[in-house]
């Protein structure tokens, strides 16, 4: 892959306070040209702290972190990156479009593009309107707006469903989804397991501080499991175990979970009919990514991740 | 940095602490320097003790009655303007909006500073306008003879004026900047200008060898030097002689690169969080 190719690169990024907080420790992640890239993690795991200090809004205490081939924070990056950094910051006593316009001046983008970004997020006709008056969701969308000012090539979104009703959230997807449909490069931190699941190419999980995995939502599920409903159960575990090795056979409130292909489910079926097991139950099922991040975070029953 | 600068100024210009800042200070300079005496020229019963009053309140006396109260009240609201305007970027969280834009920190830094650099010389000639405006209705009313400083008078007076409001501006905006706040910097910065100063100078002062000293190069001290060397009463509060035009001018331009350095090196080096 050419250096043209990866947008986002941290190698052993790492962000202390003082000798015992560890909020970010060696995170080592790519995020690549016209994906989305989904950063997973329950509250509190690094997320925005990695995502401030791709930002140049803090510093690392140690690694090495790229965007679109520079230093952190470098005004040339900056000028292609857009980012909304947890919850959009902006001055209550402006209108929307005043505080676009503040943003506009900073970013050096033309007055015009503030009414092609309030068209894209629907925020046209509430834009003379005080911020401090806009729902949350409205405060969310002319966030994004705002990081669309540039048009850039890169979009850092933190978080930007918090707080919304499910229409909300279902409409900043939908948007999120159309930002990232181009060539544009979109990454988007989130605890929301479905959300990833729905928009993301590829996925980062984070937790501890700890970049746990990397890869496409479909390698993190894997390729799923056999379901084997059978009376007697230990008989048909032990025919199977056999078949397929111990170590590929689990039991899953009262049925056997295999890790095989699907396709072998014919196999399966006629082995265990003819050690004269009955077979209630046999399908393939596919591991949710929460069912996969539970098991990489080994935090069953006490994960923060909806 | 032209446009940065447009963005910085549409901020304060529709900011309402900014309208009422400058509100406050046009009326407590009308009301002490015009309406109370005024009124005491109304009522004075001697009439050499009603001409001095009148006569304060003329045209030639501009100068010195809009910049009177420059070292203490108008100090304190001046300082209000500097640590609510950075303040509220840390606490309203705009201050990592416009960092995650194109310009550098310190491009930023010298985009606000500049910008409140623009208001508080807004805020001066306000304030000298409306004096002006005053006086001459005052003299106009009571047929007195008009003598208008000279224009270079007026403009070492407004460049003086400026050169203090903004040595307290900054000092308020270096707090915020290292307080990242507003509430602890305004509650600090008044308390040195109204109160601590007024301790050294007035109690430690007469006790202490070493604080006799210490207060020459007190901000307020010499902010009200300046202002004594422009013809500024000495019953004023805040107004003394205790050095010359030229030490205090040097002091308070020290000062304004101490806090512009001190802020800027707060904003450079730490975490924007």
């Amino acid at each position: 892959m050419g250096e043209r190719d990866v947008l986002v690169e941290t190698r052993d990024l790492t962000k202390r306070y003082g000798p015992s907080i560890v909020a970010v420790d060696r995170v080592s992640l790519t995020v690549r040209r016209g994906e989305v890239y989904g950063f997973l993690g329950p509250n509190g795991a690094g997320k925005t702290t990695t995502l401030r200090m791709l930002l140049g809004l803090i510093k690392p205490t140690s690694g090495m972190a790229s965007v679109l081939s520079r230093a952190p924070g470098d005004p040339k990056s900056l000028a292609r990156v857009g980012a909304l950094v947890e919850a959009p910051a902006f001055y209550p006593y402006l209108s929307g479009l005043d505080n676009l316009h503040v943003v506009a001046g900073y970013a050096g983008v033309s007055k015009r593009r503030i009414e092609a970004v309030l068209e894209t997020v629907v925020l046209t006709e509430r834009a003379r309107d005080k911020f401090s008056t806009y729902s949350l969701g409205m405060k969310q969308r002319l966030g994004v707006a705002a990081a669309l000012l540039k048009d850039p090539e890169l979009l850092i979104l933190d978080e930007p469903t918090n707080g919304l009703d499910p229409a909300g959230m279902a409409d900043m997807r939908s948007l999120i989804r159309s930002l990232g449909s181009g060539e544009r490069t979109v990454l988007l931190s989130s605890h929301l397991l479905g959300e990833v699941e729905q928009i993301c190419d590829r996925v980062g999980v984070i937790s501890g501080g700890h970049l746990i995995a990397e890869s496409t939502v479909e390698e993190l599920r894997g390729k799923g499991t056999l379901l084997v409903g059978a009376t007697p159960l230990d008989h048909a575990r032990e025919r199977v175990e056999q078949l397929l090795g111990a170590e590929r056979v689990g039991v899953l409130d009262g049925t056997l979970r295999l890790d095989v292909d699907p396709a072998t489910a014919g196999r399966i079926n006629r082995e265990l009919l003819g050690a004269g097991v009955e077979v209630t139950e046999l399908r393939p099922v596919e591991r949710t990514l929460e069912e996969v991040f539970l098991e990489m975070t080994d935090r069953k029953g006490e994960s923060h991740v909806g | 940095m032209l446009a940065s600068f447009s963005s910085e100024i549409l901020k304060l210009y529709r900011r309402p602490t900014t309208w009422v800042l400058l509100l406050v200070a046009l009326v407590l300079s009308q009301v002490f320097n015009y309406l109370v005496p005024y009124a005491g020229y109304l009522s004075a019963e001697n009439e050499t003790a009603a001409k001095q009053i009148l006569a304060s309140t003329m045209p030639e006396n501009l100068i010195s009655n809009s910049i009177g109260g420059f070292p203490l009240f108008a100090g304190a609201l001046a300082l209000t303007l500097g640590a609510s305007s950075i303040g509220s970027e840390y606490g309203w969280g705009t201050l990592k909006t416009m960092l995650i834009q194109r310009p550098r920190r310190l491009s930023i830094f010298a985009v606000e500073l500049l910008a409140l650099a623009v208001a508080v010389l807004a805020i001066v000639v306000s304030i000298f306008a409306l004096g002006a405006l005053t006086s001459s209705v005052i003299a106009t009313s009571q047929s007195e003879a008009m003598a208008w400083p000279s224009l270079t008078e007026l403009a070492r007076g407004v460049a003086s004026g400026w050169l203090i409001l903004m040595m307290w501006c900054l000092l308020g905006a270096m707090l915020a900047f290292l307080f990242r706040g507003i509430a602890l910097p305004i509650g600090l910065g008044v308390v040195w200008i109204l109160g601590v100063e007024n301790l050294i100078v007035n109690v430690a002062a007469a006790l202490l060898d070493f604080a006799s000293t210490l207060q020459k190069g007190l901000p307020g001290v010499n902010a009200g030097s300046l202002v004594s060397t422009l013809g500024g009463r000495s019953d004023t509060p805040g107004v003394n002689s205790a050095v010359d035009g030229m030490q205090a001018t040097l002091v308070l331009v020290a000062y304004v690169v101490v806090f512009i350095l001190i802020a800027g090196f707060a904003l450079q080096r730490r975490d924007v969080t």
